[in-house]
Formats: structure tokens, sequence, C-alpha cells
């Protein structure tokens, strides 16, 4: 038996998600543990995954490749799924893992379980699964020849193997089909305003939601933020009804963040948002309502209005 | 003229509170109500916006139960021309059965004269999440597909399609006819007025019926997570709570200075 996960690479690294997904599918115990890179994987990458204790790292260097297409990602998985005789391959749970293992699954007509936060047992391979955006988990079976799963984000601890993996670097050989190619990215428009990297990569963010009011209530939500040197979320509710852009929302259709401190005002806590800032070292909720979601899973709260709350914090700090 | 097909899922409202039916299958919509995801609304903007900007059409399908075409006549509502209802039994179906019941009812529609120069979905059904059915759908119809695209122009035959890469905004052009999964976010869902209403009522509905036999979704059962066991440290109420939070920021080292 062998498993293959997909590796994304993110400034040159094994992004987190994918080493999140190359701990997980090692502590499945289920055979040789294999990754796949699309295009030449970078030397750090190589590292990262003979740490997770890879023993092979699959690379697909097709110049076609260049630019994203999801059809001729998922064509690399498959050589890698056939080089490494893989029953099982595991993606990130990210848009690219999704899409690209959805790909798979349609070449190949298999089986595929989105989302994935644990294996019960693995003949049969029965898991479970984040369904209405975390809100309920669902128990799956997965069977056919190949099973494809992707893991849901921050579901383990990154972690590396008792022994490193010899992490061979492996080439593919395999020819891109101009079909694949249908689909595939012409451009990207680099990220000015819309940058959402700020906000994901921030060890603070000042959250704010309905109850700043409307589009003139984040003076001292902005200005916190910039105080503290952190970014600025907001709920869908402040997005939908145009107060900020989409690029700052937080939750499940928006980005999930990770700080050391969130400091969410305003925001009653619903389970789409909290899916995007449950993984906040420490919560602290400013909110009118001492019954709010966001107030009662937080680890510490205010009660009182954020625009009398906020402008005295940022009084007292000076 | 680009006729755009938008499949919509009928869901138990996910912003309300998860409650199970007692076999612990489903998701009991009886008390948070029916919609359809922030993701399908979405689509249905696009849709409606490429059927202005090239003089075509839009139709709302959805596959389930006979009450989902309360989905799809919201779908009118908001813009859409008609609708098609496949009724099938949504318990038993998996996202590649949905896939195999869309692309029927394509050739159907196909046989009687009309082709879908686009066919939208949502990115991931807001009960199921699966990913799946748009890709599955692309392959059956061998057409093309972009997933996770938040706004799209369309040009005679090619399609201009943006959404969220991890560097920035990704650009795709792609010739029609095409699939795309579509992400909130850019483009705001409409809300129906009084005429769009009226006109729901009265707008026709196709209702199909689906012959394959369905693979099913491997579903075993449903659980509510237990929220972790919380204390919540309140530090105090209105103003008078500044200096303790003040503290507390200090003692979480995020204030510098
Ligand atoms: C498929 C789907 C995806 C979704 N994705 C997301 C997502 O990614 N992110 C997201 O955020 N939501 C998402 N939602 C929406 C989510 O369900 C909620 O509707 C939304 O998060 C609520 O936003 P809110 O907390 O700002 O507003 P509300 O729920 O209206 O809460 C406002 C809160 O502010 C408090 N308040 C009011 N005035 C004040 C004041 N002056 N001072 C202090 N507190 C005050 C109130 O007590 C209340 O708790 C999604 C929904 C669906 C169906
Ligand atoms: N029963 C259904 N009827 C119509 N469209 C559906 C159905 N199930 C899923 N879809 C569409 O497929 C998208 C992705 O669903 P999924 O792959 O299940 O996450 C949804 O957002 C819908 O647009």
């Amino acid at each position: 038996m062998s498993v293959v996960v997909l590796v994304e690479v993110e400034e040159g690294r094994a992004s987190l998600v994918s080493r999140e997904a190359l701990t997980f599918a090692r502590s499945l115990g289920a055979g040789d543990l294999h990754a796949v890179v699309v295009g030449p994987a970078p030397e750090a990458v190589v590292a990262d995954c003979r740490d997770a204790g890879v023993a092979v790292v699959h690379e697909a260097g097709d110049p076609a490749l260049e630019r994203y297409a999801a059809a001729a990602w998922a064509a690399v998985v498959e050589a890698a799924g056939r080089a490494a005789r893989a029953d099982l391959v595991v993606a990130p749970g990210t848009g690219r893992g999704n899409e690209v293992l959805a790909h798979v699954a349609a070449r190949r007509n298999l089986r595929m379980a989105a989302n994935v936060v644990a294996v019960e047992s693995l003949a049969p391979l029965v898991v479970q699964r984040q369904v209405v955006g975390g809100a309920a988990l669902e128990r799956a079976t997965v069977d056919g020849r190949v099973r494809l799963l992707t893991m849901a984000g921050h579901a383990v601890e990154p972690s590396a193997a008792d022994a490193p993996g010899a992490a061979r670097v492996a080439p593919l050989a395999l020819t891109i089909d101009p079909q694949d190619l249908r689909a595939q990215v012409v451009r990207v428009e680099k990220r000015e305003s819309g940058d959402t990297s700020g906000l994901t990569a921030a060890k603070v963010v000042v959250g704010a939601g309905r109850g700043a009011g409307g589009p003139d209530g984040f003076a001292a939500v902005d200005r916190l933020a910039e105080r503290l040197g952190g970014a600025v979320g907001v709920s869908r509710v402040v997005t939908s009804l145009g107060w900020r852009p989409h690029h700052e929302q937080v939750g499940q259709t928006g980005s999930r963040i990770a700080p050391d401190l969130y400091l969410a005002c305003g925001i009653s806590g619903s389970i789409q948002h909290w899916a995007g800032c449950a993984s906040s070292r420490t919560i602290i909720a400013v909110n009118t309502d001492p019954d709010a979601p966001m107030v009662t899973k937080a680890d510490y709260a205010v009660i009182g209005d954020m625009h009398e709350v906020l402008p005295a914090v940022l009084e007292e700090l000076g | 003229m680009t006729d755009v097909l938008v499949c919509v899922k009928r869901v138990p409202d996910p912003t309300g509170e998860v409650v199970l039916t007692p076999d612990g299958m489903r998701v009991d919509g009886r008390y948070a109500g029916y919609t359809t995801s922030a993701h399908e609304e979405a689509a249905i903007a696009l849709a409606v916006q490429v059927a202005e900007s090239t003089g075509g059409s839009v139709t709302v399908l959805s596959v389930g139960a006979a009450e989902s075409v309360e989905q799809i006549r919201a779908g009118i509502a908001v813009g859409a021309t008609d609708g098609i209802l496949v009724e099938a039994d949504p318990d038993l179906l998996g996202p590649a059965d949905v896939a195999a019941a869309v692309a029927e009812a394509l050739r159907v529609r196909e046989e009687a004269g009309r082709t879908y120069g686009l066919v939208l979905l949502g990115n991931d059904a807001a009960d199921t999440g699966d990913f799946q059915v748009g890709v599955r759908l692309a392959y059956l119809l061998g057409r093309p597909v972009v997933a996770g695209v938040q706004t799209l122009e369309v040009d005679g035959d090619v399609a201009t399609l943006r959404g969220e890469g991890p560097e920035g905004t990704e650009v795709y052009e792609v010739a029609l006819p095409a699939v795309a999964t579509v992400l909130e976010g850019g483009v705001s869902p409409k809300y129906p007025s009084v005429v769009g209403r009226m006109k729901a009522k009265k707008a026709e509905v196709e209702t199909l019926g689906w012959t394959g036999s369905p693979v099913g979704a491997g579903r075993e059962a449903l659980t509510v997570p237990e929220p972790p066991p919380n204390e919540v440290t309140v530090i105090g109420e209105g103003t008078a709570a500044a200096p303790g939070l003040v503290a507390v920021l200090r003692e979480l080292k995020v204030v510098h200075g």
C-alpha cells in the first residue's frame, strides 16, 4: 500500500496545509508515503518532505505547467499515483486541492471525500469530514480502487516523522494533453489593495461586524489595528453591505486566520465566521450581548458598545 | 447570445442552528427553513449579467424533491427566465449522480433545440460541501471547467473569468461552451422585486425525471460536534473595562511601546 500527497508550494516551502496533510497521511500507517509537486520541486520543499517522512517526491517539470490548469495538475497527480501504485491520494483542502482532486475523481470515476478531519478505519476506508461549513461532521465510506480525500485545514498539527524519509526526487515522465489546458490561467493580476496575505499572516487581527453600524463605523477599528501592528478582518454582513471590501472577510467563504490575538468587535460569531477564526490563539470579544456565541466561545470578553470601548482602549494605550 | 444554465440546490439554511433528523442521517431544515447557498445566488447574479449583455436567457435547474421548485422560483424572481426541476430523491444522490442528472437534462434540452453556452454552479454546496458536481459535469459534457470564479464576462464565443488564487486574481479565457463554479464575493446577490415575484409565480418550470441508478454519497451518519467546554473571562463592562483589556493585551505581548 502507498499514499500520495499533493504538496502545494508557497513561498518556496511546502504550504502549511500540505505539511498537515503529510503528517496526517503518515499517521495512517498505510504504507509508503509519496509526495507529488507540480513543477520542479524546490530544495526546501524536498527538505520539508524528508522531515515529514516522505520516501519519494514526484515532480513534473513540463513547461506547460507553469501557469495553473486544474486538469493538467490532475494529470500529474494521476501519473504520481500510477508511479507510486497508490491506493490513497490526499490533497490539502484548499481551493486548488479540492479542485484538482475533483478532476482526478471525474477522470477516473472515483469517489472523493472533501474536508476530512479523521480516518476511522482504512479497510474499508471510513472518514469523518466537515459538512455544513464545519457545523456538522459526516461519517462516510469511501470505496473504490483508489480513494481520494482532501484534508480540512488545521485538523492536525504538522510534525516531523520519527525518522526522516529518503525523499528521493523522481521526475514524472508525462506529456500534458492540450485538452487539459483548455482552462488555464492566462495571467495573474497581482494583488495590491486586494491583498489578503497581510490578513492571513497577521499576528493581531482586529475584527468588526454588523456592530460597526455602517461604513463610517471603522475608524477606531482601523486605528487599533494600526496601533497593534495588525490587520482588520470583518464579517460577511460587513462585506455584503459593501461597508468593507471582500478581501477583508474572515470565515468559511473568506480568509482563515490564525493570529496570536483576534479582537472581535460587534461580531455575533456564527458557525461560518468561526470557521475562519477558530485557530486564533487568543480571542477577545467586544459585544453588547453577553450571550452572543462570539462572547461565550472567547477567552476574554468586554460587554459593551464597541464605539465606546475601542476609543477608551486607544486612549488607555496612549 | 449566450443562454446560461444555473444549478441550484435546496439546502437547510446553514446560518441557522443545525438540528438533525431522528435517524441522524440529515439536517432537519424544518426549523431553520430552506434556501440556496450564497455561491449559487452569486452564480445567478452573474448569469443574469451575461444574459443581459448578450441578449441570452437564464434557466435555473435543481435536482431534488418537488419542493426544490421554491428555490427555482426564487431564482426566477431575481432575473432568471425559466426553470427545470429534475425530480429525484435527494437522499439517494451523491455528487456523481447529480452531475449525471444535470447532464441528462442538458441532453433533453439540446434535443429540443436549446443549447447552453455556459453552465454555472456553486463551488461547493452549503450542506454537503462535496466540491465536485461542476467538475464532474464538465467531464460528462466534454467541456472545460473553471472553479472558484467570482466575476465573468462573455464576448462572442469566449468567456473571461476571474477568481482569487494564491498570488492574486487569476484570469482565464475559455472558449464556450464551458462550465464554471462560482464563489461568492465578486457580485452582489440580487433581491427580488415585486414584479420579479409575480413573474416567478407564473414562470414555466419543466419537470424531468432521471433514469440513472445512483451511486450515492457514502454517508453513514451525521453528528453535530459538542462545542468544547469554554470559560470566558469577562473583563468588565463598557469603557470601565478599557484598563483591564489593555492589561490583557500587555500580558499577551501584543502591545509594543
Ligand atoms: C454559505 C455561507 C457562508 C458564509 N460565510 C461567512 C464568512 O466567511 N464569514 C462571515 O463572517 N460570515 C459568513 N456567513 C454569514 C454568517 O452566517 C453570519 O450571517 C455573519 O457572520 C454575521 O455577521 P455579524 O456577526 O457581523 O452580524 P450579526 O450576526 O448581525 O451580529 C452582530 C453582532 O454585533 C453585536 N453588536 C451590535 N451592535 C454592537 C455595538 N455597538 N457594539 C458591540 N457589539 C454590537 C450584536 O450583539 C451581535 O452579536 C456565511 C453564511 C453562509 C450561509
Ligand atoms: N441537487 C442539486 N441540484 C442542483 N444543483 C446541485 C445539486 N447538488 C449540487 N448542485 C450544484 O453543485 C454545486 C456544488 O455542489 P457539491 O459538489 O455537492 O459541493 C452546488 O453549489 C450546486 O450549484
